[in-house]
């Protein structure tokens, strides 16, 4: 679009500074220059939607997808309507939209574990049910087929409990704003994580919070989720066990089991900084 | 037919054509033989304009669109879920809607008719089948709004004579609507989806400003400052989209010829001002011409029409209105 009528001397000779009146352009140079403007038009349109697809295509920043997203994130993308129904129906608001320069894809749902994990509070995967394109699959039908990422832990040598460390107050502090659904205070509604204060002798937050092994132990105690013993994990995921660390010596530590779903409940409860757990996305239970 | 392949022509970005003689209805030739005596009185036109003034239909057309856009912001933010989703997908009272382009670019950049999507483009599908297809651009379309407002202050500045007025191609449309649909097939992403105001204002209303904002900023200055109404005219594959369902809708406008004094106010106050042309002194084929497929049934001729020579009209039950 660089061309302007009042900057160049006309066909006819006319100097510029005088364009507007009794100029004789003949019509043929007149759509000359407009198909010159839109193919410059086009170019710049198009150019700038390339260019705004860089960012996802280049993966500046991957992120966690919703339950249930298709596993190549090539075909997520491509089949998000980006319309944000998952974003409305989460219970504890996990999903965000990326914006154009996040690279997540302008409008693609993702989910920043840190700051809220999914918990799977809605117990039915609500995300999935709301998706009209299928780019969270309906064939996941229960958080155990979840594959959302591998959790792993990162920073062994920052964990509470490999370094045989209790936990007392709030998780992440009182200024956290994560929400986390604690049956045993209110079955129905997810509340802030700092409204609980925790005593413990060796830090298991994230096993504690694990939403598999809160369903695995449901089962085992008879009540199963929505009382549907399809909804209990075949598989365990986060354990606390004895190992070896790095010098030979025996710790208790946090140990990522088979049936992880990569929901990032321990990232987001892990009280050290930054998180001794995280959730690996190039991961997922079943490529490990 | 003649005239729905002319609809559809003009839609792609053809000229309106000339009629011919032969095309010209008895009836119209009569009334255009016995005008082309008449001159028009400027003053008497111009008082009339002054007399009429009236802008029912841009009003009820805005509070339209507010109440269907706010009607998602409300939905999400007070959890009353009547409108959940944003523009290019959402449940309405439980009801599956897509818009349809966005569903295009969608199945042709995953390559898969997704069954789910499919209920959803076949719901507003009939939807603007009944309301006129390119209805959604002005009585829906968030975009729609900022750019007349823009467009309000692109006329003042072309008025005073501070910028020039610059047109494009009107196929240049079309090119996009197929560059884009090839883009989505051979990048597998929707491209167009990054860059469309429609979509990022719909989310940005609903879920919150972001910096996709500054791409909408930018093309409303470009639309102030270069080109009147560009993004709409020139540019969204939506608008074609739309503009195709539109061309079997029965709700569109209707010019008629009797009572009109060709002063051409409403090809001023017209988005696609080509749509008009058979308001032009001698261009009507027949005592009445509905009104090509391309316009948006946004209402703002009829509001300027002093002479009620345009209307709404939904074919068939013209008795009933």
């Amino acid at each position: 679009m660089s061309e302007s009528d009042t900057t160049k001397s006309t066909p006819a000779g006319k100097p510029a500074g005088t364009p507007k009146k009794g100029r004789t352009n003949p019509r043929k140079e007149k759509e000359r220059r407009r198909f010159l403007r839109s193919v410059g038009l086009t170019a710049g349109v198009v150019g700038f939607s390339l260019a705004g697809l860089l960012p996802a295509m280049q993966r500046w920043q991957p992120r966690l997808r919703p339950p249930g997203a298709l596993s190549a994130e090539q075909e997520f993308l491509a089949s998000c309507i980006k319309c944000g129904q998952c974003v409305q129906v989460c219970p504890v608001y996990a999903i965000k939209l990326a914006d154009l320069l996040d690279g997540a894809g302008n409008g693609a749902p993702y989910i920043d574990a840190r700051m809220q994990a999914c918990d799977f509070s809605c117990d039915g995967l609500q995300c999935v049910l709301a998706c009209p394109t299928g780019a969270l699959s309906h064939d996941t039908d229960f958080p155990h087929q979840v594959r959302i990422g591998y959790a792993e832990l990162d920073r062994p040598d920052l964990c509470l409990a490999r370094k045989g460390q209790g936990f007392q107050g709030k998780v992440r502090g009182p200024e956290f704003d994560g929400l986390f659904r604690y049956n045993e205070i209110d079955r129905w509604n997810p509340i802030p994580v700092r409204d609980r204060d925790f005593d413990l002798e060796l830090c298991d937050l994230c096993v504690r919070h694990c939403p598999i092994e809160i369903r695995i132990a449901q089962c085992d105690a008879g009540n199963p989720p929505s009382g549907d013993v399809n909804q209990c994990p075949p598989k365990h995921a986060l354990t606390i066990e004895e190992v070896e660390d790095a010098s030979g010596k025996m710790v208790m530590s946090p140990v990522v089991q088979e049936g992880c779903v990569g929901c990032g409940a321990c990232e987001m409860v892990c009280p050290t900084e930054p998180a001794s757990i995280i959730v690996d996305m190039t991961k997922s239970a079943d490529t490990v | 037919m003649k005239l729905f392949i002319e609809h559809l022509m003009q839609l792609l970005g053809r000229a309106p054509s000339r009629p011919s003689k032969e095309e010209i209805s008895d009836a119209a030739k009569k009334i255009h033989f016995y005008k082309k005596k008449e001159k028009l009185d400027m003053e008497e036109a111009r008082r009339l304009h002054e007399q009429h003034k009236s802008n029912k239909w841009r009003n009820r057309r805005w509070a339209t669109l507010l109440a269907v856009n706010l009607l998602f912001v409300v939905s999400y933010w007070l959890d009353i879920q009547m409108l959940e989703g944003a523009l290019t997908a959402s449940r309405f009272l439980g009801f599956h809607m897509a818009d349809l382009n966005s569903s295009l670019q969608v199945m042709l950049a995953f390559k898969q008719v997704l069954i789910n999507l499919l209920i959803g483009v076949v719901t507003v599908l009939i939807l603007w089948i009944l309301l006129g297809g390119r209805t959604f651009c002005s009585w829906v379309c968030p975009y729609h709004l900022v750019a007349e407002w823009a467009d309000m202050i692109h006329m003042k500045l072309v008025e005073k004579k501070i910028i020039k007025e610059h047109d494009f191609h009107r196929g240049v449309r079309t090119v996009f609507w197929v560059i884009f649909a090839l883009l989505a097939v051979v990048t597998g992403y929707t491209v167009f989806e990054t860059i469309s105001p429609t979509g990022i204002l719909s989310r940005a209303l609903i879920y919150g400003p972001g910096l996709a904002l500054v791409w909408v900023g930018a093309v409303l200055v470009f639309e102030i400052l270069y080109s009147r109404r560009a993004w709409c005219r020139y540019v969204c594959p939506i608008g074609l989209t739309y503009g195709v369902v539109g061309l079997v809708s029965p709700l569109r406008v209707v010019y008629d010829l009797k009572e009109c004094r060709h002063e051409g106010e409403c090809r001023k106050v017209c988005e696609v001002p080509h749509v008009l042309e058979p308001v032009i002194k001698g261009r009507a084929t027949d005592v009445t011409v509905p009104i090509g497929a391309d316009c948006t049934r946004c209402g703002l001729c009829i509001d300027a029409c002093p002479t009620s020579s345009l209307r709404y009209e939904f074919k068939g039950l013209n008795k009933f209105l």
